[in-house]
Order: structure tokens, then C-alpha cells, then sequence
């Protein structure tokens, strides 16, 4: 029989837990991925290595957002090179300023502004630069230039109840249009090269290695703090209403919400993840460039969250890593193979993973380890050769 | 646009949209693969677009053939090469259906990333059996010429056999679907799958000959796009996207629909063109879009259903 | 502009059309606070899309549908369901991945906007809510079970539950009783007596023996018109009605 405190919330500390985590294994899963970002990558990389993986992580993001808005909500964007973009480009043009003083540009004809807007003869700095003249503003524009975008971008076809097919079609031209406007505008974006040639954030060389590990560091850090925030939206009456709508839209609409504003939220929500992968990238790799967001770089982020599991967000990390590797290790060596193999993946994981490894170790590797410790009431820490697949379902 | 007198405009308007003529047939026989696709299977094509590149390709080899092998037939091969783009991406689309396509209906998000792949397959065949180079066919005189209608107004050739062309298919289509016995199946499966099933109609068959049909027509869109640009394996690109805007402009199931949208985005992306580099206009191009379906979210031309 | 009225539901001169087919053609329909009114008809006599107008999933071409003398006929569906309107469907359509007890927790009407959603609680009041609820739907006993493990009948019941908790003023029932065993419909009959004491309810129906053993009043759609209105036996005997019925 039931009792109230059955399904009444539990005190304060204990709530949280529960939303966080949901259960023991929970907390291990969570646990055991920080334990291999912050400590297994730093101590087993070279910090070449270790770069390259704080660079997978920034998609990471992107991944996790799209765990919210299509795994979870239903709506699936292909444009979330969009907001990766927008933050990454925030940051750039910080650090481009920064490193356009005008000692460091003497020799320019205008001196003190980027070095591609005086090859373009442009001889006064944008309006729309001066913001990133400040780091306070820059990091306030990461958060909210994606979410007015994103807003913007969706609230009339929201609310015109565009959703599917559409809207996915629709997100991957908006990408397109940001590519070909980014393009278009050598003089003001730095056109197909992109802003390169970032040196420093207020004053500290982000170039050295000591710069790149603690950046790593900050990356790694930031992501956990987003899977948190993530897994807390999800565990609320909010993340219910999504996980409802996507399949009962109409039944959700009759419980009296009103739809449109959730689903721009979310779409909003995922959006500013996205940004802050952006300027993760930026910081980490040193440049921005417009084909970092086009439509491919766009529908490879889906395909990791696809990869990792599009329902579960420590999968979806899992993914970004996985596929950026597989991507690292064969594309140079095995080009033709590589096309072949990624084009396959997509695939296969719609035909015959449709969870990804998440559902791989939920249906499989999950059974198989219980059985080697009927006892234990969790999976204890597996062999690290087999953490790509140690993708415990986050749900 | 303040440089030019009212007469100049107009000019170049009427100029802009002849030489629109032929990527306004790409985008109508391009949209109409995918709303037969979409419509029949709830399939979304992304690798719609490579099958226009393997038109293209068959027109560029078939020429070159002819070129070296046979050149008596230089000014008419041509016409054999439209049937045999119809035919290599008919075939190629009916064993893509044959093995892919038919494992994916009605999941049409899902149907977005696994025909993404495939377009990525394709292309990396195109790259390693074809080659990397751009590529385009040794076109007769003719084709190339253009007729003109006074000193200010030139209107290609190619572009418009491609028009009758494209009104000969979209008519011939019409009529097959609703004078033939295969295109009688073919809406009894688009309406009702199960039902046509149990009526002992192959709807699988069904499925392979109009996905098979659909890439076809993209192959004949590939065939005249040598007219217009040199071929290489990821030309496609550039035509899915607004392939797809010019559908869900259309409003998703009206073929007329489909026309005025492919005849409004494609006049509109030639007139920005002649004033503005191609990105910018691009820019130009989609914002309208957008804005355009933030209007009429269902589209110009969505018919009333009942859900 | 109309007049107000007593009625909780005044539908005046209601017509929709799908590319000149009029699915519901100048209905005029009022309903009293505290009846329970039955709608019966072939198939295709715009049964449903009447539900679909009131409760906003479709537009109205023309006409009026009062509610309590507010217009509902340019509100959208959760404006009117925030205003006292509760709708289930004709197959049941409940939220299978979650549990009875999420199910009815969603439709509990409080914090149903972005903000009010991510800080909503479980308090004692709202669990209390839901357990009430749960009892009058016989569900008690299953509050933790997956809701797609549930019965087909069980799922309508659920859903009914899912609109109860919103604590309508009206509710509208698309055949409540279908795939339900005889014994079900027998519990479904008292549930909905239960209900109908305090609030008004609309119900489409095909079961005859079902509609005879609710209903107050009858209403007989055909082609989108009123057939016929009045009680089940008056009903029963009229000819056109017969006719209708028997024609079809």
C-alpha cells in the first residue's frame, strides 16, 4: 500500500541527490567519468594528446545539449554549429582584439584593428566589435547572443507548430546561411579563413603548455558542471513534460501547457551548451573558422550524440569522444576507408543501435557484469580498456 | 540597386529569370523525388542530391564515350544520355531502397541521418571510382547556344529543353499516378499501407519502383546540370538544402505548390546573384525563406486536413 | 456578438469545412452546468470533430462555442484547458514510459509554465491529490507501475484520471468505454455518475446498451447537423433516427 512519503519529495540534500543522481549507480557512472576526465586523460596523455582531447570534449557540449532538445524533447536540430559558432566567434573576437593592439599591428595601415579587416580595407573597427573590448561582456554575449538567436530562430515556427522533419531541415539551411554570411564577410568575420592567430587571454599566453592543461582542466571541469545542470532540468516536472510531449504532443497540450514555450527552452537551453563547447574550442584551439559550423560539422555533432546514445547525457560524452578518435586515428592514415566507415556508422546506428552505446550497455554490457558480481548492487569500475563502452545509461 | 534606371532593371529581371529557367527545373525535379519519397514512405532523401551527381557523372562519361568511340552520334547523344541517367540512378535508387530505404519508414528523423550517410558513401564512391577531379561533359554546339529575343534578352537553350522537359515529366508523372496500374498502387500504398497490403497489392515493389522513379528523375536533373556547372562528387551539397526549402516552401504535398516555390526561390536567387556575390545573396536568399515560413509556417500552398 | 446565458456551453451556429466538406454544419448545441450529455451518430457524423472544436485542436470556419460566456473558439487548446475543460481521446492517450503515478502527476494544474515546471514539488498536498484520484479510478493499487503494462481499459481509466486531477468544470469523453470488458464498462458507468455529480460531461459513445444506462440527455449527430435531441427512448423510437442508423 502506499504511503505519502512514498512519492513525496524528500528533504532538501537527499532531493538533490535523488534528481542528480537518481540511484547509486548514478552517482558511480557520474564518478567514474570525472575520475577518467580529470584524472586517467591527464596522467596517460602527452599534452598534445591531452589538447586534442579537451578539443572532443568541446563537442561534448554540443552533444549534451542535443541530448536535451532531441533526445529527450524530440526536436532535433542539424544546426547546432549555429550556436557552436556563435560562441566560439564571441570568444575569437575577444581574443583577436586582445591580440590586435596597436604596438603588435604597427605595420598595418590601420593600426590596432584585426589583421583581416586591414587586408580587406576596412579602416575603422566594426560597431559591432567594441563589446568584445571586454571580457565581462564577452563571457555575458557566450550565454546570451545563442539564446536571443535561438529564440529568434524558433519562437514563429514554434509556435506555428513546426516540429520534425521541418524543423530539422530548417535548422540545417539556417547553419548554411550563417556559413555563407560568415563567408561573405571577410572584412567583418574574417570570411573562409576565420579569425586566427589568438594569443592571449587578458595577457595569460594561451598557447604554452601549461595554458593548455589548465585549460583542459577548466573544459573538463565546465562539462560536469553542464551534465549537473542537464541531469537537474531532466529530473524536474520540466523534463517529464518533454519526455511527454515527444511522444503525446496533443495529450501534453490537453493537460493545459503550453508547448511552445517549452520547446523553445529547450531548444534555447541546448543552445547556450553548444555556445559554451564553442568557446571552449576557441580557447583551446586557437581559432575559429566558418567550416568548424557548416552543415557537416553540424550533423557530425548529432552523429555523436547518436553514437554515445541520444537519450543519455554521460553517453553522449562518450560519443563525442569515441567518434573524434576513431575520427583522428583513421582519417589520416585511411582516408577513403575513414568516408566509408563514417558514412556507415550512421547507418548502422540507426538501424541497429538506435540508443547507441548507452543502450549497448544498458541491454548487454550492464547483464554481463552483473553476472560476474551477482553481489554487488552496482557496477564497480571496469577495465579502462572498455571505457568507450562503459556508457552507463543516465536516465 | 541605385545605379541602374528603371529600365535596366527590368532587363536584368527578365534576363535574371531566363537564366534562372534551369535551376528552377533542378529544383522542381529535384522536389519532386523528394515529395513522392516523403509522401509514400515518410522518408526524408538527404542523399536525394547524389543521385542528381550520378546523372551527372553518367552524362560526363557517356559524352566522353561517345567523343572518342562514336563520334557520328556528337550532336544527338545527348537524348541517349537523358534516358540512361534515368536508368543507372533508377536502378541504383531501387537497390538502395531494396537494402536501406525499405528498413526506415515512418521514422523519418531517423531517416535524416541514415540517408546522410549514404550520401556520404556515395560521394566517397564517386571520389574513389570517378576521381576527385571536376569533371563536365563535352556538350554539342547547339545545346550551349542561346536564342535571342531582342538585344537585351538571351535566353539558353539548354534551359529550355530542360522546361519542356521538366513539364513533360511532372505531366507524364501525373498521369502515371493516377492512369496507370502502378501508379494507382502507388497512391493506394501512400494512403493506406496496410490496407493496400492486405489487398494482395506487392507494396514493397511499390516502394522500390516509385523511390526508383524519384531518383530517376533526379538523374535527368543531373543530366542538364552539366549545362550549368562542372560535376564533382560532393556537387550535390549545394542543392539539398534548398532543394528541401523549396519543398517545405511549396508547403509539403502540393505540386503546385512546388512550382511557384521553385519558380520564386530560383528567380530570386538569380536576381540576387546579378547584384550581389554569391554568399551575400545566399545570406539574402534564406533570410527571406525564413521569414517567409515564419509567416506561413505550413507552407504557401498546405492543404487543410483533417489530422 | 451573443448574448450571455446560464449555460456552462453554448456552441451557436458552429460550422468547420476541409476544403468545402462540412464536417460540422451550423450545430447548435447547449449544455446546462451538471448534465451529462451523450452525443451518438454513424461514422463520419462529425462526432469527434465537435470535441476537437471545443477543445481547440481544430479551428472553427464560423460560429461560436461559449464557454461560462468566454468565447473559446479563438483561445488555443491550453488557454481553454486552463479554464475549466478537460478532453480525453478516443484511443487512450497516456504517457506509456512513465508510471501511473507521473502520468497523473503532469496533469496536476499547478505549475504548468517553463519557470513554474522546473521548481515544482512533490509536496502533501499534490501527492494527496493524486492518491484520491488513483482510488476513484481503481488505479490505487498500480501508482508505480509502468502505465503502457496497464490494461486497455485501465488506460482509459487512467486517462479520465489524468483529466479528473485537473479538476475540470467540463469534461469530454471520446468513447470512454472501448476495449473495455462488460465488467470495466459496469465500473466505468458508476465512475462517470460519480464524476457527473459535480461537473458537466460530454460524452461520444457507440455502446447503446452503455449510452442507455448514463445519459440524461441524447443528442444524434448525422452529417455534421442535429438529428435528434432528447432522452434515450425518445431517441430509440424516432424513425429518422432508425433510419439513419439502419441506412448506414
Amino acid at each position: 500500500m502506499n504511503t505519502l512519503s512514498n512519492h513525496t519529495d524528500s528533504s532538501f540534500g537527499k532531493l538533490l541527490y535523488e534528481r542528480l543522481f537518481k540511484n547509486k549507480e548514478g552517482v558511480i557512472a557520474f564518478i567514474l567519468l570525472a575520475v577518467v576526465l580529470l584524472l586517467v586523460f591527464p596522467l596517460c596523455l602527452n599534452t598534445f594528446r591531452l589538447n586534442l582531447t579537451g578539443k572532443y570534449l568541446c563537442y561534448a557540449f554540443v552533444a549534451i545539449g542535443l541530448v536535451m532538445c532531441w533526445g529527450n524533447a524530440g526536436i532535433l536540430s542539424l544546426g547546432q554549429g549555429m550556436f557552436f559558432g556563435a560562441g566560439g566567434y564571441c570568444m575569437a573576437m575577444f581574443l583577436k582584439l586582445e591580440a590586435s593592439d596597436p604596438e603588435s599591428t604597427a605595420i598595418q595601415s590601420t593600426p590596432g584593428i584585426p589583421d583581416f579587416m586591414d587586408w580587406n580595407q576596412v579602416t575603422e573597427l566594426p560597431w559591432f566589435w567594441f563589446p568584445f573590448k571586454s571580457f565581462p561582456l564577452t563571457i555575458a554575449l557566450i550565454f546570451i547572443l545563442p539564446a536571443v538567436l535561438a529564440f529568434l530562430l524558433s519562437v514563429f515556427y514554434f509556435k506555428g507548430r513546426v516540429t520534425g522533419v521541418v524543423f530539422a531541415i530548417l535548422t540545417q539551411s539556417m547553419v548554411a546561411c550563417l556559413w555563407y554570411f560568415i563567408v561573405g564577410n571577410q572584412g567583418f568575420f574574417g570570411g573562409i579563413n576565420g579569425i586566427t592567430d589568438l594569443r592571449t587571454l587578458n595577457g595569460w599566453d594561451i598557447r604554452t603548455e601549461s595554458a593548455q592543461k589548465t585549460l583542459y582542466y577548466v573544459c573538463s571541469i565546465l562539462l560536469l558542471f553542464c551534465i549537473l545542470v542537464s541531469r537537474y532540468v531532466l529530473s524536474t516536472r520540466l523534463g517529464r513534460v518533454l519526455l511527454a510531449q515527444r511522444d503525446k504532443e496533443m495529450r501534453v497540450r490537453f493537460s493545459g501547457y503550453n508547448l511552445t514555450l517549452f520547446r523553445i527552452f529547450i531548444f534555447c537551453f541546448a543552445a547556450v551548451l553548444s555556445a559554451i563547447g564553442g568557446a571552449m574550442f576557441t580557447l583551446q584551439v586557437g581559432f575559429m573558422s566558418p567550416n568548424l559550423v557548416g552543415i557537416q560539422p553540424s550533423i557530425d555533432m548529432v552523429i555523436f550524440t547518436a553514437v554515445g546514445g541520444r537519450e543519455s547525457l554521460l553517453g553522449a560524452v562518450y560519443g563525442a569522444l569515441a567518434v573524434n578518435a576513431a575520427k583522428t586515428a583513421f582519417s589520416e592514415a585511411y582516408p577513403t576507408l575513414w568516408m566509408f566507415l563514417y558514412g556507415a556508422t550512421f547507418i548502422i546506428i540507426v538501424l541497429y543501435l538506435p540508443k547507441g552505446l548507452a543502450g549497448l550497455y544498458d541491454d548487454h554490457i550492464k547483464k554481463w557484469i552483473f553476472k560476474l558480481k551477482p553481489k554487488s548492487d552496482s557496477g564497480t569500475t571496469p577495465p579502462s580498456e572498455d571505457l568507450e563502452k562503459e556508457v552507463p545509461y543516465a536516465k | 540597386m541605385g545605379g541602374y534606371t528603371a529600365q535596366e532593371i527590368y532587363s536584368i529581371v527578365v534576363m535574371q529569370s531566363f537564366s534562372g529557367v534551369s535551376l528552377l527545373c533542378i529544383y522542381v525535379l529535384m522536389g519532386l523525388g523528394l515529395y513522392i519519397i516523403f509522401g509514400q514512405m515518410g522518408v526524408i532523401n538527404m542523399a536525394h542530391a547524389e543521385f542528381l551527381v550520378l546523372g551527372s557523372y553518367t552524362m560526363c562519361l557517356f559524352s566522353k564515350f561517345i567523343t572518342e568511340s562514336v563520334p557520328a552520334l556528337e550532336n544527338i547523344y545527348v537524348f541517349l544520355a537523358i534516358p540512361l541517367s534515368f536508368g543507372i540512378a533508377f536502378g541504383v535508387g531501387y537497390l538502395v531502397e531494396w537494402f536501406l530505404i525499405s528498413r526506415l519508414y515512418k521514422r523519418p528523423l531517423d531517416t535524416l541521418l541514415a540517408t546522410w550517410g549514404l550520401s556520404l558513401i556515395m560521394q566517397q564512391c564517386f571520389r574513389t571510382f570517378i576521381g576527385a577531379r571536376e569533371m563536365s561533359a563535352d556538350l554539342p554546339e547547339w545545346l550551349l547556344g542561346s536564342w535571342s529575343v531582342n538585344d537585351s534578352i538571351d535566353i539558353p537553350i539548354s534551359g529550355l529543353i530542360l522546361l519542356v522537359l521538366t513539364i513533360f515529366l511532372t505531366g507524364g508523372l501525373v498521369l502515371y499516378t493516377t492512369k496507370t496500374r502502378m501508379g494507382l498502387r502507388m497512391r493506394a500504398t501512400t494512403q493506406n499501407r496496410q490496407m493496400t497490403g492486405a489487398l494482395g497489392i506487392n507494396t514493397k515493389m511499390t516502394d522500390r519502383v516509385s523511390f526508383g522513379i524519384a531518383c530517376g528523375i533526379s538523374g535527368i536533373a543531373g543530366a542538364f546540370f552539366t549545362t550549368m556547372a562542372s560535376t564533382s562528387p560532393s556537387a550535390g551539397t549545394n542543392y539539398i538544402v534548398d532543394s528541401f526549402l523549396v519543398l517545405v516552401v511549396g508547403g509539403l504535398g502540393s505540386l503546385f505548390g512546388l512550382f511557384i516555390s521553385g519558380a520564386f526561390l530560383a528567380l530570386l536567387s538569380s536576381i540576387l546573384e546579378f547584384f550581389m556575390t554569391g554568399s551575400i545573396a545566399k545570406v539574402w536568399l534564406y533570410l527571406v525563406i525564413f521569414v517567409v515560413l515564419m509567416k506561413f509556417t505550413k507552407g504557401l500552398f498546405s492543404d487543410k486536413v483533417r489530422s | 456578438m451573443p448574448s450571455n446565458t446560464d449555460f456552462l456551453l453554448a456552441i451557436e451556429g458552429l460550422t468547420v469545412s476541409f476544403d468545402g466538406f462540412k464536417a460540422v454544419d451550423d450545430l447548435t448545441l447547449y449544455l446546462s452546468k451538471g448534465e451529462l450529455r451523450v452525443i451518438i451518430g454513424p461514422n463520419g457524423a462529425g462526432k469527434t470533430t465537435v470535441l476537437d472544436l471545443i477543445s481547440g485542436k481544430t479551428r472553427a470556419t464560423s460560429g461560436s462555442i461559449r464557454y461560462n460566456n468566454t468565447e473559446l473558439t479563438t483561445m488555443s487548446e491550453h488557454q481553454i484547458v486552463r479554464a475549466g475543460v478537460g478532453r480525453k481521446f478516443q484511443t487512450p492517450s497516456i504517457y506509456e514510459k512513465l508510471t501511473v503515478f507521473e502520468n497523473l502527476e503532469i496533469s496536476y494544474p499547478w505549475g504548468r509554465t517553463v519557470l513554474g515546471s522546473l521548481q515544482f514539488r512533490r509536496s502533501e498536498k499534490v501527492v494527496e491529490r493524486i492518491y484520491e484520484v488513483a482510488k476513484e479510478i481503481f488505479l490505487d493499487d498500480m501508482l508505480d507501475e509502468q502505465a503502457e503494462l496497464l490494461s486497455h481499459g485501465q488506460k482509459q481509466w487512467l486517462e479520465i484520471g489524468m483529466l479528473l486531477v485537473q479538476n475540470p468544470d467540463l469534461v469530454m469523453l471520446d468513447e470512454p468505454v472501448a476495449g473495455m470488458t462488460a465488467k470495466e464498462r459496469d465500473a466505468t458507468a458508476e465512475l462517470l455518475r460519480k464524476i457527473a455529480k459535480e461537473r458537466s460531461i460530454v460524452i461520444i459513445e457507440h455502446d447503446m446498451d452503455f449510452v442507455a444506462k448514463i445519459a440524461d440527455q441524447v443528442t444524434v449527430l448525422h452529417l455534421g447537423k442535429i438529428l435528434k435531441e432528447g432522452s434515450m427512448d425518445e431517441v430509440r423510437n424516432d424513425p429518422e433516427v432508425q433510419e439513419v442508423y439502419l441506412g448506414h
